[in-house]
């Protein structure tokens, strides 16, 4: 069936599946930067932003956004390469695979809290899960972005 | 210096987190069929018959593949070098099935909703055998797990094929059991770490085509492309000549992809029809039908005299290596090589017992590799001894470790340790002095307690693995780097970039590295056992020194000078009175032009006769509730030797997430079964690996060495990392509650239990 989102600002029509997740959906239509890890809703590497609200696109049927706008982290590329610079510096991108979600989450909690904590920023970003970088560069990366590192 | 030692962004790093299209699965052909798996539901049977007609029949269905379209030759999927050490055990597709999720039959079609029809017409047949799921149970079993009589061994790694037993050993210096009867104090325990996951982000994922000349090229997210490419060849029966596999960016391996596993099914597929074919593996999959760390339960006995210096070392394994052979007797063999030098004090030591197969997901390689489970017995069994003996564990250690420039019992020189300057930086950090072996209570039925251990591993395999590197100097006057290592994330092609411009005084972005193509690369092992930075790396300076050198002896051709008199300084070449100089670019204009005709380039092929250990002292502060038996990491630190830290930043995420991963294994991660052999991990829900919320604040510190037979004086920091946690985090849950938790993971429930039972002791 055809569903009509807007996608990165551009109005879209996609063909999609009746079954068929909107992560799927979205690599399919080369908007790569959606992950996927888990099957479970656990890892929170498929967040995009669904009319602003980071979102789980595993888990949200694709014909569930018709009408609806979607923003993955290829419509937020300036302001993600800000911060990406920011975790490079750190040394805190490993393997990469989990960063667009994570960026994605990251970017959204910058536009909802003001100046949080250490225990906030940890809290909002549970949901992302990262095998490779034991959390602490990527906290680092977060503080120095938002301007909250102590030495910052 | 000007490129190591500094901590320089990893050149990739951007794109990698843009969401580039850089992975295997990004690059696959978008009509390539797409593989399937069907798998066995039972632990333990044989296919008495299988009918694939209905699924053949089904439109859009490429193939179906069963153990009688496969070649009939057993190989290994470990990646190792040849002759691997590992069994050949394996066919492509076997009538014998050996675990819960054993492959039954390879399904190829135009989508992956037709694929998993098809899978669902094919009728299979099943004989079903009496499975070996306890492992201490397997050895003589009435079952044999593998009765084939075309098992093949390259080498004798004590295997007992009727018995199930893969593989014995034995290493043993001095007699255990006479120093063992003169010691003061004998310790005795036994331990049981669980399997691990290594549960990276990307899962495991292929895709084939074949070229223009008809040759298959495959295209995985692997550690070891070149072993993939023996491997394959085998398997598949067609020339290695005929074979091309290239590595893109990985999504994390962590030891898992150094195991060959999806590469042959998409390529068989691709051989059989001639299409593009991709595979790409479900997080259930990658749980349920991979690999995973080695079980096992070690019993040790250490043996000490009044004065506190341990003597003895006595350690009996027994390890599980699934339903495959694959890494088993050499993660076995690392338990005891990473153990017994560790402390130089003794008279004799000793390392033996088996490995035995059972009817569960192979094991595989797993970062840490056999010292992670043989440091959680022998720093446990420590820590004990320490409360034997009265003294700090700390002081303990110092008293017995072995030191630089040491030679161990069993012959293992130590060219290279900060080790006991770690412990000391490690206990200020943590501020063991204010915290040992107080308990604190904090209120609420939570008390804390502090723990430790020390831990060494190897880098590289010592003259075994050989690493090439080739580097070229372009017209240009850039230079592009071309290795054969994987860099799965961790940064190890901006590492060897770093080595490289350190050696020809160069920007780093005049570094291009190209890895890995089996077609263009030179030959590497694959990023494993801790050997890039030190083995790669080595390979990498010694090729960038014969090109320097062959750039100053043009140099000095087109000077007219005599190349003993020449400095290269950044950007040119001169004579030291600095009367003549030439640019570097002119020069490399003009050795690849009509003047010159010549490309210049240096190559150079290394191997270690050593494996020098880095070492770690780890520290952690947790918080027991008394109530639940719920352990909390508060602080963790861990501080690392890896001799000359090429990259600061890079080695420091390193260690955070090496500890983490350690922190996982110690408290919550768990690979579990069911009465009937079923896998019940294998979901991130079932299966917790530590979140932001799980580690606590971790403190990371290097004390650097300088390893003499390393580029620079590095050492490797991959694996070593994670291997404190556990018996760390075991030590200060006993100084929190006065219970040894001696089972891997140290799960609520556990220690909930001991410390009822213990109270019920003293009431
Ligand atoms: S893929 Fe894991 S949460 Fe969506
Ligand atoms: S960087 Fe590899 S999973 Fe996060």
């Amino acid at each position: 069936m055809q569903i009509e989102v807007i996608i990165n600002d551009k109005a879209m029509a996609l063909r999609v599946g009746k079954a068929e997740f909107l992560a799927d959906a979205l690599r399919r239509y080369g908007f790569c930067s959606v992950r996927k890890g888990c099957d479970t809703t656990c890892c929170g590497l498929c967040s995009v932003w669904i009319d602003g609200q980071p979102t789980l696109s595993c888990a949200v049927l694709a014909i569930r956004v018709d009408g609806k706008t979607v923003t993955t982290l290829e419509g937020v590329a300036a302001e993600a390469e800000a911060f990406a610079k920011v975790l490079a510096a750190e040394g805190a991108e490993q393997c990469g695979f989990c960063s667009p979600g994570f960026i994605m989450t990251v970017l959204a909690m910058k536009r909802e809290l003001t100046a949080p904590s250490d225990e906030e920023i940890i809290h909002y970003l549970t949901g992302n899960l990262c095998r490779c970088t034991g959390y602490m560069g990527q906290l680092r990366a977060v503080k120095t972005y938002l301007g909250v590192a102590k030495d910052a | 210096m000007r490129n190591v030692s500094k901590s320089v962004p990893k050149t990739d790093a951007l794109p990698l987190a843009l969401g580039k299209p850089v992975y295997t699965e990004d690059l696959a052909d978008a009509n390539a069929l797409v593989v399937k798996i069907l798998r066995s539901p039972h632990a333990f049977a044989r296919i008495k018959q299988i009918d694939a007609s209905k699924a053949l029949k089904l439109e859009g269905v490429a193939c179906v593949l069963t153990h009688n379209d496969v070649p009939d030759v057993r190989f290994t999927l470990a990646g190792q070098s040849y002759p691997e050490p590992s069994p050949y055990d394996r066919l492509v597709l076997d009538p014998i099935v050996r675990y819960v999720g054993d492959e039954v039959a390879i399904v190829a079609a135009v989508d992956e909703k037709t694929a998993v029809k098809a899978m669902k017409l094919i009728k299979v047949d099943y004989e079903v055998y009496q499975a070996v799921l306890d492992f201490e149970k397997a050895a003589g079993a009435a079952s044999i797990i593998h009765p084939e009589s075309d098992l093949h061994c390259n080498f004798d790694i004590g295997m007992k094929q009727m018995e199930n037993v893969v593989s014995t050993h034995k290493t043993e210096v001095g007699d255990v059991e006479a120093v063992l009867a003169e010691c003061a104090v004998v310790v005795e325990e036994t331990y049981h770490t669980q399997a691990q996951a290594h549960a990276m982000m990307e899962t495991y994922r292929a895709f084939s085509h074949l070229d223009h000349t008809g040759r298959l090229v495959v295209v995985s997210s692997t550690q070891i492309p070149f072993h993939v490419r023996r491997q394959l060849a085998r398997a598949l029966q067609i020339p290695a000549s005929r074979i091309r596999v290239i590595k893109p960016r990985i999504g994390g391996g962590f030891g898992g992809k150094q195991t060959g596993v999806v590469e042959m099914f998409c390529a068989i597929v691709t051989l059989k029809t001639g299409k593009a074919a991709k595979i790409v593996y479900d997080r259930k999959e990658t749980f349920g039908c991979t690999t995973s760390r080695h079980a096992m339960k070690l019993t040790v006995r250490l043996g000490a005299d009044l004065e506190g210096y341990i003597r003895a070392v006595d350690i009996q394994g027994l390890s599980d290596t699934g339903a495959y052979g694959e890494h088993a007797s050499t993660v076995f063999a690392v338990v005891g090589d990473k153990t017994l030098p560790l402390y130089n004090k003794t008279k004799a030591v000793r390392f033996y017992g088996q490995v035995v197969y059972t009817n569960k997901m192979p094991a595989g390689a797993l970062r840490g590799y056999g010292a992670t489970q043989g440091g959680f017995a022998l720093e446990s069994a420590v820590n004990k001894l320490a409360v034997v003996l009265k003294v700090d564990p700390a002081e303990l250690r110092l008293k017995n470790l072995i030191r630089e420039g040491e030679t161990s019992v069993t012959g293992k020189t130590i060219n290279s340790s900060a080790l006991d300057r770690c412990i000391i930086t490690g206990k200020e950090l943590i501020g063991w002095q204010e915290k040992y072996p107080t308990r604190k209570e904090c209120g609420a039925g939570k008390v804390r307690g502090v723990g430790m251990a020390v831990t060494m591993q190897g880098s590289g395999i010592a003259g075994i693995d050989t690493a090439a590197a080739e580097i070229r100097w372009n017209d240009d006057g850039n230079y592009t780097l071309l290795i054969g290592s994987t860099d799965m994330g961790t940064g190890s092609d901006t590492i060897l970039a770093q080595m490289a411009a350190e050696v020809l005084d160069a920007e780093l972005d005049s570094i291009i590295v190209h890895a890995a193509d089996t077609d263009v690369s030179p030959y590497d092992p694959g990023s494993y056992a801790s050997s890039t930075t030190y083995v790669t790396g080595m390979a990498v300076v010694k090729a960038a020194q014969e090109l320097k050198q062959k750039i100053m002896e043009q140099a000095a051709l087109h000077l007219a000078a005599d190349a003993a008199d020449l400095v290269w300084e950044r950007e040119e070449i001169r004579t030291l009175r600095g009367d003549k100089r030439i640019e570097l670019i002119s020069l490399a204009n003009l050795l690849v032009s009509g003047r010159g005709k010549m490309q210049l380039s240096g190559t150079a092929t290394h191997g270690s006769p050593v494996s020098p250990p880095p070492f770690i002292a780890g520290f952690a502060e947790v918080e027991v509730d008394l109530a639940t038996g719920k352990v909390a990491v508060v602080e963790y630190v861990s501080v690392v030797d890896c001799g000359t830290v090429i990259n600061p930043n890079l080695a420091r995420i390193q260690v955070e997430g090496g500890t983490v991963q350690g922190i996982g294994m110690a408290l919550t991660e768990d690979v579990r079964y069911d009465r009937r052999g079923m896998m019940q991990t294998n979901s991130f829900m079932q299966y917790k690996i530590p979140s932001r919320k799980d580690v606590g604040e971790i403190k990371v510190a290097f004390e650097a060495s300088h390893e003499p037979t390393g580029p620079f004086g590095a050492k490797s920091v991959g694996e070593v990392v994670i291997n404190t946690p556990p018996p760390a985090i075991a030590h200060a849950v006993y100084n929190a509650t006065g219970v040894w938790i001696t089972e891997l993971p140290i799960l609520p429930e556990k220690v909930w239990q001991a410390v009822q039972k213990k109270q019920g002791n003293e009431e």
